[in-house]
């Protein structure tokens, strides 16, 4: 059938001999496979340097150093005590005696001065006196009180403070640590884990040891809760309408390549505009979990459109057929049969992008949410959207440009915390997908 | 070729059911479908026949409007069905698709339950007033389909899951429950099996009794064996239409006579 005319197959040599191109084809395989593995090597060494460092700079976070002790305060030194003219200081005298007890009963002995104790505790006395007066029934009974050790304390027992490059300040003298190592050895202070750092609130810039991040999950979680119920809606009717109803004309075109760059866009762009447009313009609370949300909800949406548009045209287009065939009207076909196809990609999309909007601090930069020291938990749900709050990397970011060394370790700390919500999100969307794939 | 065997039974109805007046198809610039007249009979099997590209599967389409989901296709011309022009404006596609069932090439189920895959076009129609009703539809349609005894213990189980010549017989029977008058078929048996295919093209013949029926395919054989009347595409023009007996052992036109022995194509 063919016009070339046919010559001989020409010689080959033995099959059991390999020649010189499958020699070399052979080495060229050899050699991407090794790349590969290298690449793939490098990548987890990376990695775990990364865990390894994240893990041993942010432990100290979650534990603290506490003075455990235990004692009776009576009615007669309750009384004696409010009827001194600096009740506070009778407290901290009472605090020390009881401290002394507590070491003698163990055979040790130190001299402990007021100065010291409230340089190791704080201000222990109207601790003591603020409890006691609210709960008068705890009078006469023994009570068990455990103090946070002030940060310094902290950080000699980490390391980051020793004797030797200790300089003497008002904070800390060299003659508090042999106080420490006595409490130490008697087992009264000793670390434990910091709970106040997974639910308390910011601390001062003073008060490193009191620092919680507690306040600002509940920030990025209102801000998610706006991102979620404002861009999944917003971007998946826009990609259904572009994907499946809207014409192809130069305007659809221009509308998806300007998508196309809006995911592009640094996201400090958009915290300047949401500066402008929620802020400025439309006067909505500064720092609020709910202009921080709106800004994210623009940045997320064009992630969310792209990756629904995606799941969308990988539905078979004979899916659609079948539904119009059947007389489906082109509504029906779609919300009964594509986007059902399209659900798991789309689920994926989101929660892919929530988890970036989740790690987003340029944004907040802008809008206040940096900086400010979130104090306290918001009163009810809509004080939650309009108080002002912090987010979780804008508190990090917060903490790491603070002076004072201890707040080094709470940024680490709130860094696995932030990672470990990442992780459970992206996991969610791994066993969404899972779940929801279908074949067809 | 002239010894291909030829169905005896002949055309029951001559009542037309689709009507075609001058019809072109453009995709873009390309004139696709040129001059075609033709007229479907009721109760009765039309095959388009035709080499690759010839148009047929284009004009198929054109009579229940699913090029209208094409954006660049254009008609031109009247198709009117029973008197209608349903390129008329005031016609909704999705009316007409209720009226003139399609099947595709490839079955294509939901990938939903059997039940689902059948129960899904009465129940968007209305076609049901409750559960019992439906699921005697959903009977009806089976039985119809010829895949009742096959599937009737496993309705719950996916469509997808189907052999390849079941699915293409449950893309019937779920056409065939929205209860259609005209049902198109486009090249329904090109990715079954030779027991498959002849499983189809007896259910062809018997779907004759209730619909008519218009079929589009690549072989011959199975032109000659299912259909009354064929019509032969060549290049976008309606070659030649007429009796299938007549197309197959007496044609007209020499292209046709080319075709059917095998010269072009």
């Amino acid at each position: 059938m063919t016009d070339m005319p046919m010559e001989d197959a020409p010689v080959r040599g033995s099959l059991t001999q390999v020649d010189a191109r499958t020699k070399k084809r052979n080495a060229a395989e050899k050699r991407f496979k090794a790349y590969g593995i290298g690449a793939i090597l490098i990548g987890v060494a990376f990695l775990i340097v990364l865990a390894v460092s994240i893990v041993r700079s942010g432990a100290p976070a979650f534990t603290h150093t506490v003075m455990d002790v235990e004692f009776t305060v009576t009615q007669e030194e309750f009384d004696a005590a409010e009827g001194e003219l600096f009740k506070t200081k009778a407290y901290s005298n009472l605090f020390i005696s009881k401290l002394a007890a507590q070491l003698e009963e163990v055979g040790l002995e130190i001299d402990i001065q007021e100065d010291a104790i409230e340089r190791l505790l704080g201000k222990v006395g109207a601790d003591i006196r603020e409890f006691y007066r609210e709960n008068p029934d705890a009078l006469g009974t023994p009570n068990r009180f455990e103090l946070s050790a002030s940060s310094r304390v902290d950080g000699y027992f980490n390391g980051r403070v020793t004797r030797d490059t200790l300089v003497e300040s008002r904070f800390l003298m060299l003659a508090d640590l042999d106080l420490v190592d006595v409490l130490h050895e008697a087992g009264i202070i000793k670390g434990a884990f910091n709970w106040n750092f997974i639910t308390g609130a910011d601390s001062g810039v003073d008060n490193p040891g009191g620092a919680g991040i507690g306040a600002s999950v509940i920030g990025s979680f209102f801000m998610m809760l706006v991102v979620l119920f404002l861009s999944l809606p917003i971007g998946v009717a826009a990609s259904i309408y572009l994907e499946e109803f809207a014409p192809k004309n130069r305007f659809t075109d221009l509308i998806e390549v300007n998508i196309s760059n809006l995911a592009a866009v640094p996201s400090i762009v958009f915290g300047i505009l949401g500066l402008a447009v929620f802020i400025q313009f439309m006067h909505l609370p500064q720092s609020a979990p709910l202009v921080g949300g709106l800004v994210l909800t623009l940045m997320t949406l064009p992630t969310i459109i792209i990756s629904t548009r995606a799941s969308l045209r990988a539905v078979p287009p004979s899916i659609r057929d079948a539904a119009l065939g059947v007389g489906a009207s082109k509504m029906q076909a779609v919300f009964h049969h594509v986007l059902p196809l399209a659900m798991p990609g789309i689920l994926t999309g989101t929660i892919i992008g929530l988890a970036q909007a989740l790690g987003e601090t340029a944004p907040l930069l802008l809008i206040g949410m940096v900086g400010f020291v979130a104090r306290g938990y918001p009163e009810g749900v809509v004080a939650g959207f309009t108080d002002p709050n912090s987010a979780m990397p804008a508190q990090i970011y917060t903490w790491a440009a603070r002076a004072d060394a201890s707040f080094y370790d709470k940024a680490w700390g709130g860094i696995i915390i932030l990672l470990i919500f990442l992780l459970s999100m992206n996991i969610l969307a791994i066993i969404l997908r899972r779940r929801f794939e279908r074949r067809w | 070729m002239y010894d291909v065997p030829t169905t005896e039974r002949g055309v029951i109805s001559n009542q037309v059911k689709f009507e075609a007046k001058n019809v072109q198809v453009f995709y873009g610039d390309t004139h696709a479908i040129k001059d075609v007249d033709v007229e479907i009979a009721d109760k009765t099997v039309t095959a388009f026949i035709g080499p690759s590209g010839c148009g047929k599967s284009t004009f198929l389409r054109c009579l229940n409007r699913m090029n209208d989901t094409i954006d660049i296709c254009r008609v031109e011309g009247k198709i009117s069905l029973d008197g209608d022009d349903i390129y008329d404006k005031r016609v909704d596609p999705v009316q007409l698709r209720a009226k003139v069932g399609m099947v595709f090439q490839k079955p294509n189920p939901f990938p939903k339950s059997i039940y689902d895959n059948v129960a899904y076009g009465p129940r968007i129609h209305g076609l049901a007033k409750n559960k019992a009703e439906l699921d005697d539809l959903v009977e009806k349609s089976l039985r119809r389909g010829a895949i009742w005894d096959e599937v009737k213990d496993r309705l719950d189980s996916p469509g997808t899951g189907l052999s390849g010549g079941q699915q293409q017989r449950l893309c019937i029977a779920r056409a065939v429950a929205t209860e259609p008058e005209v049902l198109l078929m486009d090249e329904p048996c090109s990715a079954l099996d030779p027991i498959a295919t002849s499983q189809v093209e007896e259910l062809i013949d018997e779907l004759r009794a209730n619909f008519s029926v218009v079929i589009v395919t690549h072989s011959m054989q199975q032109a000659a064996r299912v259909s009354q009347k064929t019509a032969f595409f060549h290049l976008g023009n309606l070659v030649e239409f007429g009796e299938t007996s007549q197309i197959f052992t007496n044609p007209i036109d020499e292209r046709t006579e080319s075709y059917i022995t095998g010269r072009i194509g």
